[in-house]
């Protein structure tokens, strides 16, 4: 089957979404792609709460106290171009989706507010009750119903960008319900797939953020920036067992009614950790990478909970008030058999956020003709470390600004679709053999335990040199022909394809962490603890032949942060 | 614990037939994490949907369980036998998975 669109974008989450909304605003054709259903995969759907903008509404604000917490939790690798693109137009995405109805929780007259770690001020509105995420997808699925020229297409995953002498001018992707090879010409592409979490054995994903965006990005000759900062998320549920909820939810109890972190032996450890700073709140004394640090050292000391992690203990909060913050959610909590007022939860570092990503300009543009990116999916205005409550914030602001980028450039050039290009990625769909002897789905499982292990948060040369060694001979063992198993939804040929890509993001993560022989933001090295200033440079990455070429940079900051 | 999972398979075109696996796992795991095993430990090519990961948020893991509609990510395994099957009333498409997407958001492909 061959498709035909002035924008295609692959990836349908908040960026995504927003993306083909504003490139339908400007006159484009758009097609909308995703391996999963529309606005139902990807990170944006589990966002339960915070969403930073800087409003005004409960204190006065402005978008520049906001990009001085941003860079600040940056740790001096921020963008501060694209940084401040977030903190500058935040507002207006905000109050726009206010506008679609989204149901941004109110105080009294005005959208509510919360403090979340790291911000000087009340800033992160949200969806009650730690709905956040669903609402946000539905709204803007909504939205995109009833836009014109809008074509939505779920279960369609795609396998390769094509690139016709240096410009990419479509994409060949994988039909999942039937099996069929996709070919689509687009005049511009943006990349909206999201993050890398599903690298890791404990992640908060969705099971199709395995980095397939990067995969594209690179084999497309695009490049990667700051690609060893994964942020982890301090307090991911850890135990008991617990389904049907997110494992960031702990979050907005925390930001709601405070919550206490314990070591085995009942202490609160957060103080022996912190720097003093004037973002300490009180309910909230550590950003991620410090709360990460924390719990995984006490637990290194021998101080860990029996699940390996911290206790989160809700013990001093009455009944009365947690039914009045989370009614709902506490009754969720009690068929799984977990009473706050009687019991700690245990709770540890999960991946949840990957700062690094494709590299890009102000408009979106990556360095390849007819290719865009945003969301997460892009690196760099983040840094070292994102602050919390900016991704959703991202997405909605990177999303839109590469749609009408996307539609502007769609209408400025013509198609130079090439059934020729497109052949490579067509041919290697059409090699797959019959054979599930090699249990794909145990090798990505493998993948994600080596990941956690040696290219987690605290790194040392020595485990990241044999992360690269085991990511080679994967790829080795993985082949360059892909399996299959059946026709429709070939869970064998995905697995495949997913492998194909995760292996080379995974390379791409540990590879500019080896180099980076310091300790900043969520790359902690144990070998080489505390910052060094002369490491206040970014890391590019690329495909060159079979290899990578590392690049570096000086970040492209003007202010000194508060 | 141990529970043995039933399950409905096969694509349009083909006489269903019911494969059984084996499961341990521990207690409050979901459907949803025994099939995941399956894949993980046992059996690859076994095809059901998901996004999101036990979190209850993608709505796409909904499918029959002994009898009734349900999520696999917040239904619990328990101990003897438990039947899986497709939805009744959505298009086959292979094993556990049916078409659950709105018309408009597909491509009409007949293979």
């Amino acid at each position: 089957m061959h498709l035909e669109t002035d924008v295609l974008i692959i990836g349908a989450g908040g960026a995504g979404m927003y993306a083909a909304l504003e490139a339908a605003k400007a006159g484009a054709s758009v097609i909308i792609a995703d391996r999963s259903l529309i606005g139902r995969g990807g990170a944006t759907v589990m966002a339960q709460m915070t969403v930073a903008a800087a409003l005004g509404e409960r204190a006065p604000d402005s978008w520049e106290y906001h990009l001085s917490d941003t860079l600040a939790a940056g740790r001096g690798l921020c963008n501060e171009d694209l940084a401040r693109l977030v903190c500058e137009d935040g507002p207006h995405r905000i109050r726009e989706m206010d506008a679609w109805k989204v149901g941004w929780a109110r105080d009294g007259e005005h959208i509510a507010q919360v403090q979340a770690p790291g911000h000087d001020r009340p800033r992160c509105v949200y969806v009650d009750v730690l709905s956040t995420g669903p609402a946000v997808s539905k709204t803007l699925r909504t939205q995109l119903i009833h836009a014109p020229d809008i074509k939505r297409v779920g279960d369609l995953a795609i396998v390769d960008l094509v690139v016709e002498d240096g410009i990419v001018c479509g994409a060949v992707a994988h039909h999942m319900p039937t099996g069929t090879p996709v070919t689509i010409a687009a005049k511009s592409v943006i990349i909206a797939t999201g993050g890398l979490t599903r690298l890791y054995r404990r992640n908060s994903a969705s099971s199709n953020m395995g980095g397939d965006g990067y995969a594209l990005a690179l084999r497309a000759g695009a490049e990667l920036i700051d690609m060893e900062f994964v942020q982890f998320f301090p307090i991911g549920h850890l135990a008991p067992r617990l389904v049907g909820m997110d494992p960031i939810m702990w979050d907005p109890f925390r930001y709601k009614l405070g919550g206490k972190l314990l070591n085995a032996n009942m202490r609160e450890f957060e103080d022996d950790y912190a720097t003093k700073d004037k973002r300490s709140d009180g309910n909230y004394v550590l950003t991620r990478d410090l709360a990460t640090y924390a719990i995984t050292s006490e637990v290194a000391a021998g101080r860990g909970s029996p699940a390996g992690g911290a206790y989160l203990s809700f013990q001093h909060v009455p009944e009365d008030v947690l039914r009045k913050n989370f009614g709902p959610v506490i009754d969720k909590l009690a068929a799984n058999g977990i009473d706050l007022t009687k019991q700690n939860i245990e709770v540890a570092p999960i991946a949840h956020y990957h700062m690094g990503g494709v590299r890009v300009d102000t408009q979106m543009r990556t360095g390849v003709d007819g290719l865009f990116a945003c969301g997460e999916a892009i690196g760099g205005s983040n840094g070292a470390n994102r602050l919390s409550g900016n991704a959703i914030t991202e997405a909605f602001v990177f999303g839109a600004l590469a749609g009408v980028e996307a539609a502007k450039y769609a209408k400025a050039n013509t198609s130079v679709w090439s059934a020729k290009a497109a052949a490579p990625a067509l041919d290697l769909l059409g090699s797959a053999v019959k054979d599930s002897s090699h249990n794909l789905a145990e090798r990505v499982v493998a993948l994600q335990a080596l990941m956690a292990d040696k290219v987690g948060p605290f790194r040392t040369d020595a485990k990241l040199a044999e992360a690269i060694v085991e990511i080679d001979a994967m790829i080795a063992e993985l082949g360059t022909r892909p399996v299959s198993s059946a026709a429709a939804f070939d869970t064998v040929l995905l697995d495949w394809l997913d492998l194909r890509n995760m292996l080379l993001v995974a390379k791409s993560v540990a590879v500019p962490a080896r180099a980076r022989t310091e300790s900043r933001g969520a790359h902690q090295r144990d070998d080489y603890p505390g910052l060094d200033a002369a490491w206040t440079i970014n890391q590019t990455l690329s495909l060159q032949g079979e290899g990578f070429k590392l690049d570096r940079l000086v970040p492209n900051a003007k202010r000194v942060a508060a | 614990m141990k529970t043995k999972l039933e399950i409905k398979r096969g694509a349009p075109g083909e006489t269903p037939h019911v494969q059984t696996y084996d499961v341990k796992f521990e207690a409050g795991q979901s459907v949803l994490d025994g099939l995941r095993m399956i894949r993980r430990d046992t059996d690859e090519t076994l095809a059901f949907r998901f996004a999101c990961i036990n979190a209850n948020a993608c709505k796409e893991c909904m499918m029959v369980i002994d009898g009734d509609i349900d999520y696999a990510c917040t239904t619990r395994l328990k101990e003897g036998v438990m039947k899986l099957s497709p939805l009744p009333k959505k298009a086959l498409v292979r094993d556990l998975v049916t078409e659950i997407a709105p018309p408009d958001e597909r491509l009409k492909i007949t293979p």
